[in-house]
């Protein structure tokens, strides 16, 4: 009985210091998601194979996680999904409400246990991958008619290695808190 | 209200989805674009993509030749051989050389080339995976224009599809949503070019199974589609076979091979005639026809194709020879020789002899006074013997003419 004790107090928040939203230097703020961004333009024209690897996405998640607040989480979300879409040249909007979504979700659950843990931020980074990739695949077919092709097993592969560089990720934005 | 503060989460959560919702629709209902975001992001993403490249080329290049020159330095160390630093300097300078190549056979290109084009960088990529898109450093400010065609000397690369004042982007013929109209060199058949998400390969629509098309086969711009002028390269065929209802014609992008660096964005285009294709080899390999069986070559001589004509030539011949006319001859008159060889007793005519009545396959005469010895002979073939069928009245052959 006070295994499991020990092992819930692990995860979910129990004080009010976990309960504490993570403070970040204002410039990271700005820079972070901008350079993952750019990274997504930039790297894979020399990398083909760093195509898939969804940075912008592992920011929102990491900043919703950390601020603890769904509302800013929303706002991160929407406002790197629409930088996102304005490279792209799909309509405005469609990363938009994909990153919304998971903005909000990763904030509802940041909120709810404790997410310094390692094993809780690769299964939420994974997740969240794949709730993406869905979200936008049925979006895509949905609203612009693309015929987007959604092979699971693959996004799945890419929703492992994308958690495992964001939990590398993760532990250097770490670094950056106040 | 209070209600709206309770749920406050769920409620911006609400306005910002619907929001975007409404912006979504509106692009896809009017089919226009945000332009004014866009510009911002492309405008303020782009420099300093562009500052990173000249920041990469820069390190690449001082990094090149730090290691060239640390690896000289450990190879006069180590080897002390001057011919190892003279094989270092000679690789250094042959990629330099190739990426001046590059530069020089683009330029080349562009003067050779009728259509007014501006050359351009590629700079970066789009932010969505399933799409081909790359931007480049050229934009409105330079000419560049939504719907220009972007084209390397080796083929087509993409077009256009939003110009901005730095940049544009270029959607690449690999791209799910690229259409071009294309025909081929040799058969001249029409499709559309598609993309498949694949950097190497791409797919011509709507050709018909029946059509043909050869592996290899180069295709071409039509200038049909508005975008591309006529007769530019698009690449080759990989593979073709018949489906379900058109042909899977696969390409390999000529444009796209090697990587893609630098373009030429067209701004006036010229269109020009599609290359003559070359002639597949019509060099067949024939059989020798069987000896005494050679095809006739005399002049105006009626060009024989099966065994029945030769046949029927050669009863003529014999029917000359012995002045029979075929169908006249009253039953129980004597009929023709048809062991008779025409060619070896019209070749010893030739040669001077008089046509004598001896068939070639026949044993030669016994030597006589004044005859000529066997071995003097002029050498007839060995015709195959053709006999009449059994039965004595009936000497003329079935096909023989007359019958």
């Amino acid at each position: 009985m006070s295994r499991e004790h020990d092992l819930s107090d692990q995860i979910l928040i129990g004080s009010a210091r976990e309960r504490g939203v993570a403070r970040f230097r204002r410039w990271g703020l700005i820079a972070v998601p901008l350079l993952a961004i750019l990274f997504q333009v930039y790297v894979p024209r020399y990398y083909e194979s760093l195509r898939y690897l969804e940075l912008p996405l592992l920011v929102t998640v990491y900043f919703a996680l950390m601020r603890r607040s769904q509302i800013a989480g929303i706002f991160i979300g929407a406002a790197i999904g629409l930088v996102q879409d304005s490279l792209s040249p799909q309509p405005i909007g469609v990363f938009g409400l994909d990153k919304t979504l998971v903005g909000y979700f990763a904030a509802s659950v940041g909120m709810r246990i404790d997410v310094e843990h390692v094993l809780i931020r690769f299964v939420l980074a994974f997740s969240l991958f794949i709730f993406h990739q869905s979200f936008y695949w049925a979006l895509a077919r949905a609203f612009l008619g693309q015929r987007v092709l959604f092979d699971l097993q693959h996004t799945a592969i890419l929703g492992l290695l994308n958690a495992a560089v964001g939990i590398s990720l993760f532990h250097f934005l770490d670094k950056l808190k106040e | 209200m209070d209600l709206l503060s309770r749920y406050r989460n769920v409620t911006v959560l609400a306005l910002v989805i619907f929001a975007q919702l409404i912006l979504l629709g509106y692009q896809v209902k009017s089919n226009q674009d945000i332009r004014l975001i866009r510009v911002w992001a492309v405008t303020a993403v782009t420099p300093i993509a562009k500052l990173i490249d000249t920041v990469r080329g820069g390190t690449v290049d001082s990094v090149g030749k730090y290691v060239n020159l640390h690896n000289l330095a450990d190879e006069n160390k180590q080897l002390g051989k001057e011919l190892g630093r003279l094989k270092l300097d000679n690789q250094y300078l042959k990629s330099e050389l190739r990426s001046a190549d590059r530069a020089v056979a683009l330029s080349a290109f562009q003067a050779r080339n009728p259509s007014k084009t501006l050359p351009a960088r590629v700079i970066g990529l789009s932010t969505a995976a399933s799409s081909r898109v790359v931007f480049i450093d050229r934009g409105s400010m330079g000419g560049v224009m939504r719907g220009m065609a972007v084209i390397t000397p080796d083929g087509i690369v993409g077009k256009v599809i939003a110009a901005y004042p730095t940049a544009s982007q270029v959607l690449l013929l690999t791209d799910p949503t690229f259409a071009a109209g294309v025909i081929s060199q040799q058969h001249r058949v029409r499709g559309t070019l598609v993309g498949l998400g694949q950097t190497s390969k791409c797919m011509v629509d709507y050709i018909q199974n029946e059509e043909k098309v050869d592996a290899g086969e180069w295709f071409y711009t039509t200038g049909d589609d508005g975008v591309f002028p006529k007769g530019l390269p698009v690449g080759t065929v990989a593979s073709a076979q018949p489906g379900q209802t058109d042909k899977l014609v696969y390409l390999a992008p000529s444009g796209l091979q090697g990587g893609l660096e630098e373009v030429l964005v067209i701004l006036e285009g010229v269109h020009q005639p599609i290359p003559e294709g070359q002639v597949p080899s019509s060099t067949v390999h024939l059989q020798t026809p069987p000896m005494g069986e050679s095809p006739s070559t005399e002049p105006g001589a009626p060009v024989l194709s099966t065994d029945a004509d030769r046949l029927r030539q050669r009863y003529q011949k014999i029917g000359e020879m012995g002045g029979h006319t075929y169908g006249q001859g009253l039953p129980g008159s004597k009929p023709p020789d048809f062991n008779l060889d025409p060619d070896a007793t019209a070749a010893r005519a030739k040669a001077g002899g008089t046509p004598s009545p001896t068939p070639a396959s026949a044993p030669p005469p016994a030597a006589t006074p004044g005859s000529t010895p066997p071995a003097e002979r002029p050498a007839a073939r060995p015709a195959p013997t053709v006999r009449p069928p059994a039965g004595a009245p009936k000497q003329v052959p079935p096909g023989a003419p007359g019958q």
